[in-house]
Formats: C-alpha cells, structure tokens, sequence
C-alpha cells in the first residue's frame, strides 16, 4: 500500500467527505473528518520519509504514464506542503468540534465538515499533482469549499465578504486556466514536466509571455498578493474560528507554492528571472504590501481583522524570498511557508478560543486576559512573538533565513525593510498583550476556555517553540526543496 | 401555470423522451459521444421541465430532497469506490485494466461504472440546485 | 493550425473584456455573476477553438478517417464548465441570502448600510 501513498492522501478525503455530509447531528461527521485528518497526516508522513530515501516519487493515475496521464510527483517541497495541510487538519478538526458547535450549529454541521474535508482534498490535490491543468481542478474545488464555508460566519458580513472573494477568485482562477491555455497550444501537453521540457526552446514566443503573465497573476490574486489582497481582511474576520484557523494556514500557502512551481518547475530560473525580470515586480510589491499591510494592521481594532492584515505582510515576505530567484531567498520562502502556517494557526486558534468565551474578539475584549484566561492568552503571546520573529520561535529561523538570502545578494535595503517590519509586527502585537496584561477586565472571573480548545492550540505553540530551537528538520527539507526547485524539471 | 394547457400536455409528452435519451447518452458513451457529464445534465433536463410546469412542491413528491443528496454523495461514492477496488485489486488508482482479467474488459466496466457514478451526481445535483433555490421562494 | 484565422481570439477577446466590465462596473450582485460567467465562457470558447482542425473529422474512430480534431480541450472545458456551473450557484446562494439578511443586492446600498464591506 505504501506504494499508493500520493492518492491516499487524497482520495482519504473525497471518499469522506460525500459520507460526512449525509450523517446527521454534529458528532459522527466530526469523527469522520477529524480520523481522516489523521489518516492523511500519517500519509503526508510517510511520504516526506520516502522522498528522503528515494528521491521523487511518481504516481501515474490510472496506470497511464505521463504526459498522456496525469501523474502525481511528490518532493520536497510538495511533500513538505503536504505536512503543512494534513498536520494544520489535523490540529484544527478536533479544535472545530467546540468552537463549531457554538458558532455553526448542529443542523449545519455535516455541510460544514463535508466542506472542511472538500477544502482538504482541493489543497492537498493541488499540492500533489503534477499536471498544470489539474491544479485549476483542485484550485476550484478549493475555492468552492472556502466560499461556502466563509459564508458559515455569524456575522452577515461573511455573505458579502465571501461574495467578493468568490468573483475575486473566480477571476484569478480563471486567469490561471488562460494561462494554461496558451501554454497548451504552443506546446500541446499540459504535464508541467514536461512543459518544463519543451518551454525553454519556446522563451521568446509572445503567446508563452502571455501565458505567464496570466498565470502569474492569476496565482497572486488567489496567495493575496498586494494589491490583490483586498479580499483577504474581510472574507478572514467574518468567517467562523476553525474556517479562518484553517484557511489563514494553508490556503494562501498552497498558493504559493503553485506560484514556486510554475516559476521555478515549469518556467525555469532562466526564463522568469533573467528573460523577464520577474524580480522588478515582485520585490517592489512584496515591500510595498509588507510596510503598508503592517502598518493597516496596527489600526485595527478587531484582532482578527489585524491578524488578517498581518497575514498579508507575511505573506509578502515569502514573495520576498520568492522574488530573489536564488536557491537561499527560495530556502527561505519555504520555510516561512512552513513555518508561518503554524503560527497563524495557533494564533487564530487563540482568538477563536477568546471568541468561544468572550463572544468578540475587538481590542477590549482583550482586557485582562492574562488574569481571566492565562493559558490562552499565554498562546496568543507566544504565537505573537513567533510573529514578530523573536529567537527560539519559528519566526526567527525563516526571517533569518531571509535576512541571509537578502544579505548574499547585497541588498542592504531590504534587510532594513525586513527589520522595519519586524517592528511593526512588535507593535500590533504590543497593543493587544498591553490589553491583556496592564488592563483590567470587566468581569474578574478566571474563565479559561475549555481543554478541547486549548490542547490542540497548545500542541501548535510547543511546535512553535519546538521547531525554533529544533531547526534541523525543517531548514534541511527547506533546502532540500530548493536546491530541487531551482534544478527545474530537468533532474527530476 | 394551470391554464397553460398546450404546455403541459407537450411537457409531459416530453420528458420521458429526453430521459431515455440521457440513458442512451449516458450508456452510449463506451463507444459514441457521450458520457456521465452530459448525460446527468440531460436527465436533469427531465425534472426541470416537470418542476417548470408542475411546481417544485409536485416534483418533490417525486424525488424528495434528501433522496437527491443521498443520490448524489453515492455518485460520488462509486466513482471513488472504482479507484478504491483498482486499489485493493493490485493497479494503480482507477487503473481499470486490474478490474477483469482481461485488459480490454476492465477497462469497459470501469469507465462505465465510473461515468454512471458521475451521471448520478450531475443529475441529482442539478435537480438538487433547482428544488433548493425554488423551495427558498415558496410560502412556507 | 485551424481555419478560424485569427477571428476565435477576437470574439474570445471581445467576450473576456466585456464580462469584465460587467463585473466592474455594475453594483448589482446578479449583474456580476452574468459578468462572471461571460468572462468564464470567453475562456471556454477560447479553449474549444484551439482543439479545431482544418477539415478534421468529429473525436470518434471512424474508418477511413485519417485527421481528427483534438478532443482533449473539449474534455478540459467540460471540467471548467462543471466549475462554472458550480460557481454560478454558490454566488447565486449567497446573493440570495445577501438579499434575505441585508434587504438589497445593490453593492452600493450594502455599501452605505456598512462601510467595511
């Protein structure tokens, strides 16, 4: 069986999610999600150790070999993506029982875990498959599940907010199978392997240009790239704790890494960053949204709105380490990928805990929060200097990395701007543990949230901690991924 | 709709034509143009038509809601369980070949059965989409 | 390639740009779902004109028949179309509970009931 690993990890969902759906009451459709997560955990696992010992590992769907079939190719960097989604799951399913019982309700909550583990199994897909036309498959498939379950929110605001991110998307979606299209007819074959192969002797064709633009962009529009991002804040603030936990982990993320394997895999090192300079568009955006998505985040009154603007900055970051075009500044993108998934996670997985309790989540609800729920605000402090990028936190090893990458290329502005976003982050972040320490709550009583929310929110802090001190693990599969990424898809 | 007479006499002469020929396309599709997607789009023709003239409360007597959603996870769940039985029978995922001993026949049964999973959940899931959005706008 | 010319990309073009504006510049939800949809089918179009071969028979094995047009974009839009489908009817759901909890599908009244939308 361990040959089937690359399906299993998504068929485990599909077979699910079509079951969840027609159970009744909350409970069955929670285990169902919440085993499956763990399953596909176990999968994604086992197949980061095989891509250790054995390099890249192909799957041909169907037995029909490539290009004619669509195949799944798993490495590094797939298999690392791969972690991040199922582990996120896994974490978050059994997080979701409390906070969707109180939030979604029972009548809806087989709908809402059949849409979790569609929302798996469209990021995992994209993530695994090796065929430039699936991914806009399992891009929608995604995409369909994020919009119903932003509009599960309780505030009506999530209708119009995951309204706009559906046109938004649609459009970005679309773009990238624009795109795709032209591609195919220069080419005639949609495995990105294989177009890896044949695009190069095509560089200066104006339709292969064209179809990068369309791809890029379409890409960007869905990771909330500024200025694409203007979806992004609200679709996050309305939607229900588990969702925004979930998708403000992964989704984006996924994102990006379709974006590192069309630029690096299928274009080529060669073609996106010294035939068109990639560089001159990405790095200015990624400043620009870092300073200004930081400093929009400060002025926030709702937390959650804060962190989403904060997720746009990081976001900015990885392009950052994108847009370098070198093996260090690729490192530290994917590290920052990795790394800052499971902070935002457990930071949104604090403020679903604050909102489970306090019912909101603005500025005051954050009052004395150290006395009235030490645990969970301890949480959100760590969570927030991992944010920030404090050493022994995740958030130093990948901002370190990035300073490095930035410091080989000699481009001192960038280091300052990285450092000024630092600050930034030291400063939103400031105001809501100054809230939670020095100001007094309105009602006196300890009322921590309940263990069901606080230990899968814990078991995200120690990785938190853990994998700062611990760095071998993820920077070696980092750079594994990236030296992988930067050969093409020549070697592999 | 009560008076339109000539509209529900034609109608009902119809529907039964356009679902046999959804079968046709549906079960034609292993040697013809056709297939699940078309077919399950076809088929669902028929109920929009009934729900069109009759009223979604009338069509429901037919086929309820619930039994639609149940219809259409199953779809999906015999598309799935094809892959799974290449799975367990030694091929890869929807490796049709492993299903019959013979390359040629397992390749047959497994893009029938594969594309009758997806004609069930693309026409109880039209017909589903419709019933839904127009039960929204009935009295209740 | 195919006999089209260049006339698919113009009608492709023509399509794309006007379901755009449509999105862009109509306050009405159900306005910019049909917008959505014009730009998704531009695409669809697009696709299934680059599958056509100059004097190319229909996908089927037929004796005799030595050229055929290429059926495989005709088989990635039927998956597109499927999406679109899809699309169509969450955006259409949510316009219909937009209009149930705030009263009005025009962007711009939901706009002044609250700013932050």
């Amino acid at each position: 069986m361990l040959t089937h690993l690359p399906v299993l990890v998504v068929l485990a969902p599909l077979l699910a999610a079509p079951v969840a759906s027609l159970m009744r009451g909350a409970f069955a459709p929670w285990v169902v999600a919440t085993l499956v997560s763990w399953f596909s955990l176990v999968c994604s696992l086992l197949l980061l150790a095989q891509v250790g010992e054995q390099g890249v590992i192909v799957y041909n769907m169907g037995g029909w070999e490539a290009p004619w079939g669509i195949e799944y190719r798993i490495d590094f960097a797939n298999a690392l993506l791969l972690v991040l989604i199922t582990g996120m799951a896994s974490v978050v399913m059994p997080y979701a029982r409390l906070s969707v019982r109180q939030e979604i309700g029972e009548e809806r909550s087989p709908m809402f875990y059949a849409a979790m583990l569609l929302l798996i199994l469209g990021l995992c897909g994209m993530t695994a498959t090796g065929d430039a036309f699936n991914i806009f498959v399992f891009l929608e498939i995604s995409s369909l599940a994020t919009y119903t379950l932003l509009a599960m929110g309780k505030d009506r605001r999530a209708l119009t907010s995951s309204f706009s991110y559906l046109v938004m998307g649609t459009i970005g979606g679309t773009f990238y199978l624009i795109g795709v299209g032209f591609l195919y007819v220069m080419t005639g074959t949609l495995n990105i392997v294989d177009l890896a192969e044949r695009l190069p002797a095509l560089s200066d064709s104006a339709t292969v240009r064209t179809g990068f633009a369309f791809i890029v962009t379409g890409i960007c529009l869905k990771l909330a790239l500024f200025p694409l991002h203007l979806w992004l804040p609200n679709a996050y603030t309305f939607a229900p704790s588990a969702v925004t936990a979930l998708i403000g982990a992964t989704a984006t993320k996924v994102a990006v890494y379709v974006l590192v394997r069309m630029i690096f895999t299928m274009f080529g090192v060669e073609f996106s960053f010294v035939e068109i300079p990639l560089s001159y568009v990405l790095v200015p955006l990624a400043v620009v949204g870092l300073l200004s998505a930081s400093s929009v985040s400060i002025m926030q009154l709702n937390i959650k709105r804060m962190l989403a603007y904060s997720s746009v900055a990081q976001i900015s970051y990885i392009i950052l380490g994108i847009g370098m075009g070198t093996a260090m500044g690729l490192t530290a993108a994917l590290l920052h990928v990795f790394n800052h998934g499971i902070m935002k996670a457990a930071l949104f997985m604090s403020l679903g805990a604050v909102a489970y309790r306090m019912g909101g989540v603005e500025l005051k609800d954050m009052n004395g929060l150290a006395k009235t729920m030490p645990l969970t605000f301890w949480a959100f402090v760590i969570g927030g200097l991992s944010l920030i990028g404090v050493p022994l936190t995740v958030g130093f090893v990948s901002k370190w990395h990035l300073i490095l990458a930035a410091l080989e290329l000699g481009w001192w502005p960038v280091v300052v701007v990285i450092l000024v976003g630092s600050i930034l982050a030291l400063i939103y972040i400031g105001r809501v543990v100054e809230a939670g320490f020095f100001k007094e709550p309105a009602d006196n009583t300890r009322r921590e949230a309940p263990a069901g929310l606080l230990i899968p929110l814990w078991i995200l802090v120690i990785a938190n901690i853990w994998l700062g001190i611990d760095t071998r693990l993820t920077v070696d599969i980092a750079e594994a991924a990236a030296a992988q990424l930067m050969a093409g898809g020549v070697v592999l | 709709m009560n008076d339109h007479l000539i509209l529900r006499v034609v109608g009902k002469f119809l529907i039964p034509y356009v679902m046999l020929f959804g079968l046709y396309v549906q079960f034609h599709g292993d040697f013809g143009p056709g297939g699940g997607f078309q077919a399950g789009a076809i088929f669902a023709c028929g109920f929009v038509i009934h729900t069109l003239l009759f009223g979604s409360r009338s069509t429901e007597q037919i086929v309820s809601i619930g039994f639609l959603r149940v219809i259409s996870a199953l779809g999906v769940l015999v598309y799935a369980g094809v892959g799974v039985a290449s799975l367990l029978l030694g091929g890869e995922f929807l490796n049709y070949n492993v299903l019959a001993a013979d390359p040629i026949t397992g390749q047959h049964i497994g893009i029938i059965v594969v594309e009758f999973g997806v004609g069930l959940t693309v026409a109880s899931t039209i017909t589903l989409l419709l019933m839904i959005f127009a039960e929204r706008g009935l009295p209740s | 390639m195919s006999g089209l010319g260049i006339w698919n990309y113009v009608i492709f073009i023509f399509l794309m740009m006007a379901g755009l504006y449509m999105m862009i510049s109509s306050s009405n939800l159900i306005k910019k779902i049909i917008g959505l949809n014009v730009f998704q089918t531009s695409v669809f179009f697009m696709y299934i004109s680059f599958g056509y071969v100059e004097g190319g028979a229909g996908p089927v094995l037929t004796e005799g028949v030595t050229l055929y047009t290429n059926p495989l974009p005709h088989v990635l839009i039927l998956t597109a179309i499927v999406v679109g489908v899809a699309t169509t009817a969450v955006g259409l759901a949510l316009t219909i509970r937009i209009k149930e909890s705030f009263g009005s599908i025009e962007e711009d009244d939901l706009h002044k009931m609250d700013p932050s939308i």
